[in-house]
């Protein structure tokens, strides 16, 4: 049975196109002055952070409110988990309170994996470790299907550290189940050694890539990788790989520009191209909520969930 | 002391015929042994003779882990698995790194006799890399240490790895490394290739293992010292020491049974979903590839042997998200059956050849006495009966081991030991402890 959203490779291209049209039947709501919809009243979603991530944490309480669920924030901090209780005792202290969901983000690569054989209730994945980050996936192809009218055929570079990221993992598979052409952007050191076993392109080569893009996705790049040597300094990573105003005069028109925030100004994004008309940052945020809300809607709100993967 | 006389083994798989073993000695092997007086029989019919297995590579968590291990506990786990010896490592707590830590260890072997335990001695003071550990007095103490490891850590520093194997080869010692270059291998959780990109998981690369393995052949070479490679797990390594044996360089190295059949595809496919920890193991699960090379260097003699690296943790350690796991599996009990499946069952060793890979030779590295020898009259009586006919699905609540992270659980595996007999007496029969 189809249950969990924890990897973006658990959508089939129906699966997917079916959360996007969902949002874009709830973007509608958004736009209300009401926003409120009563289809999750009663069903409980707990929101468990054991990262620091605000803005994915009230992107997700907010599309549970919207829907009128009943939302637990459990965060690492302040509670039973700073004192070492155990990711299964967590679970089923959850499961004990009759969570109908977990919204689950853990430092660990594989926790929701792991949390799903625990509870009871669907889990969605809100970033684990360096692995995925599904909805964010989600969220960028309704961004840019929105932007551009369509996903088929576009030509995706996502652009910085693969090796380390959640969100360029989701949206490869993602991407490549919608029909986009992906390729990925990166200094050597900073994409999997085995990243041309991806279903995927890979350059390491930004300006001869940017001509040919629809969309370029920036990833935040960490200024801790340059201490473990990935990268010489964050002037050089800037060079060679960051979007300036040049780069981006080279892309054409139509092309926009993405990030999943939050942005290093200056480092992977100059200021000028983050505050573009092109860019839709600001937008991927507000998106960000509507599309939670069609996963959280799809998982929960029948007798069988419409979308997702078992373990 | 007692007679038995065991009927109808097929010795090494040959044909059938009677051992007769008297005062832990065997006293005669053939039709002849039939004859003798009266004795205690153990029917035979059907199994397999091997002598006694000796294992090279054992934490039996004693002191310190006691709540996942004891010398008890892990030694019913070795008779169970066809083992008269196995070799304790010393990452306890406290560290076996003095004469006292080993005898302690050893005597709690005699004590509770279901096969004998031969301390490892630690090769740096608490492991930490910085000092050598009293070699010297752990070899001369009753526990005659003869191998030294620091096994879970790396002796990283060239070095210190270059006077341990120079000091060692006043008493015969060797030294087992641990072959993994820290710096290559921080944080570290699965083999570094395919399944580490998609899984988002930190790789440990295979050339952390082979940088390390070819520079102690090397020190190995120039000091003219003993080196034994613990758990090799990569095509690369086996390469390397194969090119080090033909230089005539004393260099021996062990595979473990995991290492034979497990590949790191489990990671991403197990019937609980990806991420199980019950595969987090250190070095890690590989790939085929590396499957294939290990089993073809253990044919060919290349690799010298099979050693469990046994390592017990208790469930809480396991249960967990995978970065937060314990690394190990357990395996004494299932080693042999590992072994048929893997290499017997695919032609490429004989029975002759498990006795070998399994008995001879880790004894031989380890300078074990009393273990290791062919089953023929004068030989102590260490001898292991096994029904290779038989299949099994592995179930982890009916192992002796304290712990129960078992990787083939559910797994239908070949083979079952019968009977173990440790200097002629039953510590194991009709598959039960004695």
């Amino acid at each position: 049975m189809k249950r969990h959203l924890i990897s973006a490779g658990d959508l089939t291209r129906d699966d997917a196109l079916l959360v996007l049209d969902t949002a874009e039947e709830l973007a509608r709501v958004s736009e209300r002055s009401i926003k409120k919809l009563p289809t999750l009243r009663g069903r409980t979603v707990v929101n468990l952070f054991y990262e620091d991530s605000t803005r994915t944490r009230i992107s997700f309480e907010a599309a549970a409110k919207r829907l009128s669920a009943d939302v637990i924030n459990f965060s690492a901090k302040g509670s039973s988990v700073s004192k070492g209780e155990s990711l299964k005792d967590t679970a089923l202290t959850l499961e004990a309170m009759g969570a109908d969901a977990v919204v689950i983000r853990h430092a660990a690569s594989g926790a929701p994996h792991r949390l799903a054989n625990w509870v009871r209730g669907s889990v969605v994945n809100a970033g684990d470790g360096t692995h995925e980050h599904p909805t964010q996936a989600l969220l960028d192809a309704f961004s840019m299907r929105r932007r551009m009218g369509r996903i088929e055929g576009l030509k995706v570079a996502i652009v910085g550290d693969v090796l380390h990221s959640r969100v360029a993992r989701s949206n490869v598979l993602l991407l490549q189940a919608l029909g986009a052409e992906v390729t990925l952007v990166a200094p050597p050191t900073l994409l999997p050694v085995a990243v041309d076993t991806w279903p995927c392109q890979v350059s390491y080569d930004l300006d001869a890539v940017l001509p040919k893009s629809d969309v370029v996705m920036m990833l935040r790049v960490q200024l801790e990788r340059m201490n473990a040597a990935y990268f010489p300094s964050a002037r050089e990573y800037s060079r060679r790989y960051g979007l300036d105003r040049e780069r981006f005069a080279r892309l054409h028109d139509d092309a926009i520009v993405m990030h999943p925030g939050p942005m290093n100004r200056g480092m992977e994004i100059s200021a000028e191209v983050a505050d573009s008309p092109r860019s839709t940052i600001v937008e991927q945020v507000a998106n960000g909520v509507t599309v939670r809300m069609a996963v959280l809607y799809l998982l929960l709100s029948g007798s069988e969930p419409a979308i997702g993967g078992d373990l | 002391m007692s007679t038995i006389l065991i009927k109808n083994a097929r010795i090494l798989g040959g044909e059938p015929c009677d051992i007769l073993v008297r005062d832990g000695v065997i006293a005669e092997v053939g039709a002849a042994a039939g004859k003798a007086g009266p004795a205690e029989t153990i029917d035979a019919t059907g199994l397999i003779a091997l002598p006694g297995l000796v294992d090279l590579h054992t934490h039996l968590r004693e002191p310190g882990r006691e709540d996942a291990e004891t010398v008890q506990t892990g030694t019913q786990a070795a008779a169970r698995g066809g083992f008269t010896a196995v070799h304790a490592m010393a990452n306890t707590s406290p560290v076996a790194d003095t004469a006292g830590v080993v005898e302690q260890v050893w005597r709690l072997g005699q004590e509770y006799g279901h096969c004998d335990v031969q301390p490892v001695g630690a090769v740096t003071s608490g492991l930490e890399g910085r000092q050598l550990a009293e070699l010297g007095a752990m070899a001369d103490s009753a526990a005659r240490v003869r191998v030294f490891s620091d096994d879970g850590k790396c002796v990283s520093d060239a070095v210190l790895m270059r006077r341990a194997l120079e000091y060692v080869k006043a008493f015969d010692g060797v030294v087992a490394q641990h072959a993994q270059e820290p710096r290559l291998t921080e944080g570290a959780q699965v083999n570094e290739g395919e399944i580490s990109g998609r899984l988002g998981l930190t790789g440990w690369p295979a050339v952390a293992e082979e940088a390390i393995i070819a520079r102690d052949c090397l020190l190995a070479a120039h000091v003219g010292s003993r080196l034994h490679v613990c758990h090799v797990s990569t095509a690369g390594s086996v390469e390397i020491i194969r090119w080090a044996k033909s230089k005539g360089w004393d260099v021996t190295a062990e595979v473990t049974p995991h290492h034979l059949l497990l590949t790191d595809s489990c990671v991403e496919r197990s019937p609980v979903g990806p991420y199980n920890p019950i595969y987090k193991v250190n070095p890690p699960l590989r790939t085929n590839e590396d499957v294939l090379a290990l089993r073809e260097a253990l044919a060919d003699g290349t690799i010298d042997c099979v050693a469990t690296d046994h390592a017990p943790h208790p469930v809480e350690d396991k249960e967990t998200e995978w970065a937060a796991a314990a690394m190990g599996m357990i395996g004494l009990e299932t080693a042999l059956s590992v072994v048929q499946e893997a290499m017997v069952e695919t032609g490429l060793l004989d029975w002759a050849g498990v006795a070998d890979r399994m008995s001879y030779r880790p004894a031989r590295i380890g300078r074990l006495s009393g273990h290791g020898s062919p089953l023929e009259a004068g030989a102590a009586a260490n001898i292991t009966l096994y029904d290779p006919s038989v299949r099994t699905a592995v179930d982890p609540a009916a192992m002796a081991s304290k712990s129960r992270n078992t990787p083939y659980e559910g797994m239908t595996l070949p083979g079952r030991v019968v009977a173990t007999l440790l200097r002629g007496r039953p510590t194991v029969l009709e598959g039960k402890l004695v």
